[in-house]
């Protein structure tokens, strides 16, 4: 149950998947987008959404056939279907449908005595016999209620006939209907009173029953006005919940926190709701001043630059508590320095600035993040100006002699050996040091030894590891076995892309005997912190952990080993294409090396959606600017990041160098051997086969299927970013960790587009075998185009001890100036590499589990040792 | 409109609140020891299909074979027989060219199954139970059978309905006490079978209590169509069953976490008849009688069923064991939960009330 403003229990029905609600939601509905309308219940339900709402009522829409596809496209998402369905139409034939598709136990919204009792009663034991609760709107035979006494006076009919037939009062959801308030019309002033009024009363005459509202009507004089419509909404929950209210189908991210709105504005939307006689205002009713005020609340910029001046005129503590809350910067050290002197002239110490103000407005922050009211980027700004504060803080209280502030406990945060990714890392460690505690951030490529004397020296509580790379989970099976040698207790957190529940369960808490917890994403970071450094709740989590990870041992366990094919019967599946469509030699065969691509030129061809996945923002460019809920956060990161490239670019932080090449080639079995007619420079490239037994008629690929063994052509390519750690290196004494990951995670973008940008230029004029090609970044995003560009390391290729030989043929730590670490990450690390394969039919896979018989085989032609091969290939060993 | 309730669910409950019932064991494996050939299964029905391995065929072509399966196991000391009919609907039969004798199959099993309960009861006093057992069909609801085509459906609802009403109707008119919708491993198909019982209900103005009986596809207490246990009971509550549980797939010791879950919430007698231990690498289950009895009686000493059973792999001696283990045990009470709005995705849903 998700706290509301108000903080009573409450239940927000995501609304999105609508079809009267959301024009989006029906544009694509209506075009038969059905795969993007899937993504839109799955953010719902990602973002909060506790029920999803389901509503197809359009004219030009066949409702019956649009919610039945829906509903069944949804119950194929685990991750959608987890949570209730509320089949939503004014039409029953529409709803019965619905309810023959959902399988749990869904809400019929909505059902009424419009049509008098016995069509009533008929669909309430239809509900009762396919099992679901049911809204029931205020509306009998003579229309829908609108005063107090009817909508009383209905519910209780409603109730007395439901219960008489044996309907569980538990399971009735009424809805009094929210009537549009302040229309001037002297009849509509008391509506929302009325609703308000006659929810008290129907909760205590009816049992057990919940009241629901759609809040949209309720503002709906103030179309166009958000401001004074999401005000209306927060102000109207906040006294409909105490009386009883306790579901609403709206959009969370669009509810405003009372407290926090306008007080004059809040004031005026309070009159109107429960029908005052202003206090302001002059002889106004409450209709006419909030018209009148609501004037000045359209458009928004003239708001923020109004609330912008404001601020700046509160007392220093609420100062500091907003700048921590919104993230701004730019008066921090003016204001800290202005709280500290005031504490000084009262004798009182400088970290009480710290122990004070600044740790309730980053507790304002943590309660808002941890309840989803606030979103990652935001997080990390209100950081920045925590540590900009502090800093500024440290040397008095260094001077004063004073311990630091007691934190909630010292963690350890690595990126471990043979490692070089960082970013979620270093957003977990924003995160945690946001909520109080003590980071230790030994950086990247941290060696087990450095963590673990750390962590004896500096007495942690907590030691997380972060990696991106395959080869890095096993280094954190070496992390736990060292702690698990050297006797060590202390929880373990693992972390990062590559890391899963599955790996850790299996391999890393088997390693150690104290508690180890896989955290899914910075969100969950703190309550796992929290958790295990409780004194109540620290054990009954790390036994609830504990058992969960057996679970997934004895599930694996219970699976055995997956169906696999022998290599030999999977050789026999391999793919053939066509030949005769292979592509032609290259027009420019050889290495092309390139200095300094245009950065320009590549911004275009960004695909911003993994950007925002980054910051943990979920959805798609360019939408994801317009999501409802994380719409204003979205927006609000792109600026920065276009700031940033704007300088990124004027004044040439970085340099992005690549190189790509192209070689004779010929399939033997499973390798791709190139110059093969010539013994001398010859070189063999071994790769792997799929195993896994395929249904109907789908191959086991191997990436040299689609090489001819009569000879064809192979390229590759490596690029990478450069220039990024002198800005870096700004970034951290400026205690701005805020741009640090925005710098990394544009550099990414850029080595991203570099990557798809090459491989156009290849298909196009230096191999030239698709010279017309005429795509859309958005289709190149796509990969609509002809070859593939698959990586080592990567599910088509997992190998990462091939890079060393690719980064030989291309000589790129010369030529792309990337080299290697012991695990084969690139360093730089943002850097793309990979193999060009340019047949029609070339396409991506993943390799997945794969026999012995394959290991030992491909260990000989690889020409490495059993044990260092399988250590390699671990991830795709059962 | 008022239907006639039904004397067999009241006898249970009664039977229920003194002391832990005892539900048959599993029927494919001792229909096996007979060995029986194609032509004691198809005997003189003439199909256009071999009848070999259609068990359900047997109460038309081999009644004796059911009938002394129902005899060992009332001998062991089961108070409940199931019919031999998990797979006597329409779907299942067509595999045999058979759906023409669906009605007949049912009638006959649950008429069999009827005569030996009678039987016992006679001798004893003591009341004996026919379940007429309706198991899940091929086909499934909730789940596309191709990858490509998540929308795609093999059956829809209102067909499912009409197949199992069919199924109900034929084992109510046989002399069937109860419908038993069990190894549900679709949530969806198991509401169909619900609503065919509602169906039923109107058709013959009387009551049919459901037992239900849901089936884990993974040890984490899901079935296939991925609800968990408690949102299975969520989703399925509105049929009051009789009896809620779990059969099939696991052994005792892997249902053990799920059956304490489901009784701590379910407010109606729990059924639980797990197989004989997992399978070993010939796909043979080798759990001894006295094993598979000591797991399932710490379930009964820690008052959390109140009927036991067995499922695959289980023979007359596992019933036997069973019955004698919990002989004298107290039955599980019934718990009174909170009244609350109880939904259900996959995952269970509250909203207190």
């Amino acid at each position: 149950m998700t706290n509301t403003p108000s903080g009573s229990r409450f239940v927000n029905v995501g609304e999105r998947t609508n079809v009267t609600g959301s024009a989006a939601f029906k544009k694509l509905i209506l075009a038969g987008d059905y795969t993007k309308a899937v993504e839109v219940a799955r953010q719902q339900v990602e973002n909060g959404a506790q029920v999803i709402d389901v509503n197809m009522d359009e004219g030009l829409l066949d409702a019956v056939e649009a919610m039945t596809t829906y509903l069944k496209l949804i119950a194929a998402e685990p991750d959608i279907a987890r949570v209730p369905i509320m089949i939503d139409s004014s039409k029953w034939d529409v709803i019965e449908a619905g309810l023959k598709c959902v399988s749990g136990k869904p809400i019929v919204n909505s059902i009424s005595m419009k049509e008098g009792e016995e069509a009533f009663l008929s669909q309430a034991r239809k509900c009762m016999d396919y099992g679901a609760a049911v809204v029931v709107m205020a509306f009998d035979e003579k229309g829908q209620a609108d005063t107090k006494e009817r909508k009383v006076e209905i519910c209780a009919r409603a109730y007395k006939l439901l219960t008489d037939i044996g309907f569980p009062p538990e399971d009735i959801i009424f809805d009094p209907n929210v009537f549009a308030v302040a229309t001037g019309i002297e009849e509509h002033d008391r509506y929302g009173l009325d609703f308000i009024e006659a929810t008290a009363e129907i909760k205590a005459r009816c049992p057990h029953v919940h009241i629901s509202g759609g809040l949209s009507n309720l503002s709906f004089s103030f179309r166009g006005n958000e401001i004074v419509r999401r005000a209306m909404h927060s102000v109207f929950l906040y006294h409909a919940i105490p009386a009883g209210m306790d579901m609403a189908i709206v959009n969370a991210g669009q509810l405003d926190i009372y407290d926090q709105i306008d007080p004059v504005l809040r004031e005026a939307c309070e009159d109107v709701v429960l029908n005052r006689k202003p206090t302001a205002g002059g002889d106004l009713t409450a209709t006419e001043r909030l018209i009148d005020l609501a004037e000045s609340y359209k458009g928004k910029d003239v708001i923020a630059e109004k609330a912008a001046e404001e601020w700046r005129g509160w007392d220093v503590v609420r100062r500091l508590e907003h700048a921590l809350v919104k993230g701004i910067d730019a008066y921090i050290v003016e204001d800290t320095e202005e709280a500290r002197a005031a504490i000084d002239a009262r004798g009182g110490r400088p970290i009480e600035v710290i122990e004070g103000p600044l740790m309730e407005g980053m507790n304002t922050v943590g309660d808002l993040f941890g309840s989803g009211k606030m979103f990652l980027p935001q997080v990390v700004k209100s950081a920045r100006v925590m540590k900009k504060a502090v800093a500024h803080l440290i040397p008095y209280i260094e001077a004063a002699k004073q311990p630091g502030a007691k934190a909630k406990g010292k963690i350890i945060m690595a990126t471990v050996k043979g490692d070089v990714h960082d970013i979620g890392k270093n957003i977990v460690g924003v995160v945690l040091q946001c909520n109080g505690y003590e980071v230790i951030d030994l950086g990247v490529m941290v060696p087990w030894s450095t963590i673990l004397d750390t962590a004896q020296k500096e007495g942690v509580d907590i030691i997380g590891l972060s990696g991106l790379i395959t080869p890095s989970l096993d280094e954190m099976v070496t992390v736990a076995e060292e702690m698990q040698r050297a006797g060590m207790t202390i929880p373990l957190l693992i972390g990062g892309a590559t890391t899963s529940k599955v790996h850790t369960a299996l391999r890393i808490d088997q390693a150690y005997e104290g508690a180890v917890v896989h955290v899914l994403d910075a969100s969950r970071a703190v309550g796992v912190a929290s958790q295990l450094l409780s004194d109540t709740q620290a054990e009954p989590f790390i036994k609830a952990t504990a058992a969960e990870y057996q679970h997934v041992r004895d599930a694996r366990a219970g699976k055995g080993a997956s169906k696999l094919l022998s290599l030999e019967d999977a050789r026999l599946n391999s793919y053939a294409p066509d030949f005769s469509e292979k592509a032609p030699p290259p027009e420019q065969p050889g290495r092309h090396v390139f200095e300094d691509w245009d950065l320009n030129d590549l911004v275009d061809c960004f695909d911003w959606t993994p950007f925002f996945r980054a910051w943990e923002l979920a959805g798609n460019w360019p939408q994801i600017l317009d999501d409802e809920i994380i719409g204003e956060s979205a927006r609000s990161l792109y600026a920065d990041a276009r700031a940033m490239l704007d300088k990124i670019i004027s004044e040439k932080w970085l340099t992005a160098k690549g190189v790509a090449q192209f070689w004779p080639c010929a399939r033997h079995g499973d390798d791709v051997v190139l110059h093969p007619n010539d013994d001398e420079i010859s070189v063999r490239l071994p790769f792997l086969r799929q195993q896994v037994i395929k249904s109907r008629d789908r191959a086991n690929f191997c990436l040299a299927d689609f090489i001819d063994p009569a000879g064809d052509w192979l390229g590759g390519f490596a690029v990478g970013i450069h220039g990024i750690d002198e800005h870096l290196a700004r970034f951290k004494a400026d205690n701005d960790d805020y741009s640090d990951i925005l710098l990394k995670a544009l550099a990414d973008r850029f080595a991203e587009a570099f990557a798809e940008r090459l491989h156009q230029y290849v298909r196009t004029t230096l191999w030239a075998y698709a010279p017309g090609e005429q795509l859309t970044n958005e289709a190149l995003i796509r990969e609509q185009y002809r070859g593939i560009r698959p990586a080592p390391g990567y599910p088509a290729c997992p190998d990462h001890t091939l890079k060393p030989i690719l980064f030989d043929l291309l000589d790129a730590t010369n030529t792309a100036g990337i080299t290697l670490t012991e695990s084969q990450a690139m360093l730089p690390t943002s850097a793309v590499s990979g193999f060009y394969f340019a047949h029609p039919e070339s396409q991506y896979f993943g390799v997945a589990t794969i026999g012995r018989d394959q290991l030992e085989d491909y260990a000989g032609r690889r020409g490495m040792d059993l044990p260092v091969m399988e250590r390699w290939l671990r991830p795709n060993l059962d | 409109m008022t239907l006639a309730p039904s004397t067999a669910r009241a006898a249970l409950l009664e039977q229920a609140s003194q002391r832990i019932l005892i539900t048959d064991g599993a029927f494919g494996t001792e229909i096996q020891n007979f060995k029986l050939s194609e032509a004691d299964y198809a005997g003189a029905l003439g199909l256009a299909k071999d009848q070999k391995g259609n068990n359900d065929i047997l109460a038309l072509t081999k009644p004796e074979v059911p009938e002394s399966i129902h005899r060992a196991y009332f001998a062991a000391g089961a108070d409940i027989a199931e019919t031999n009919t998990f797979s006597a609907n329409r779907i299942s039969q067509a595999d045999y060219a058979a759906e023409h004798l669906v009605r007949e199959i049912n009638v006959e099993s649950a008429q069999l199954a009827r005569r030996v309960a009678d039987e016992f009861t006679a001798k004893d006093g003591c009341p004996r139970f026919v379940a007429g057992a309706i198991g899940p069909t091929n086909k499934t609801l909730s789940l596309s059978p191709d990858v490509n085509d998540p929308g795609f459906r093999e059956v829809d609802w209102d067909g499912m309905v009409d197949v199992y009403a069919e199924q109900v109707h034929a084992l109510v008119e046989g002399g069937a006490d109860f419908i038993l919708i069990e190894t549900v491993f679709d949530t969806l198909n198991a509401k169909a079978g619900i609503m065919a019982v509602r169906h039923v209900e109107q058709a013959l103005s009387r009551e049919i209590p459901i037992m239900l009986s849901m089936t884990l596809t993974d040890l984490s207490g899901r079935n296939l169509s991925g609800h968990t246990v408690e949102a299975f009971w969520y989703a399925v509550r509105h049929a009051k069953p009789v009896t809620i549980g779990l059969n099939c797939s696991f052994g005792a010791t892997q249902l053990r976490p799920h059956v304490k879950s489901l009784s701590e919430i379910a407010d109606t007698l729990i059924m639980v008849y797990p197989n004989a231990g997992l399978p070993n690498e010939l796909g043979e289950y080798d759990e001894m009688p006295a094993t598979t009895a000591g797991l399932v009686k710490e379930w009964a000493d820690h008052g959390q069923v109140n009927i036991l059973g067995g499922c695959c792999g289980s023979t007359p001696a596992h019933i036997a064991a069973m019955a004698k283990a919990v002989e004298g045990l107290s039955p599980r009470k019934l718990p009174t939960p909170e009244t609350a709005t109880r939904l259900a995705g996959l995952e269970p849903f509250i909203m207190a009330a």
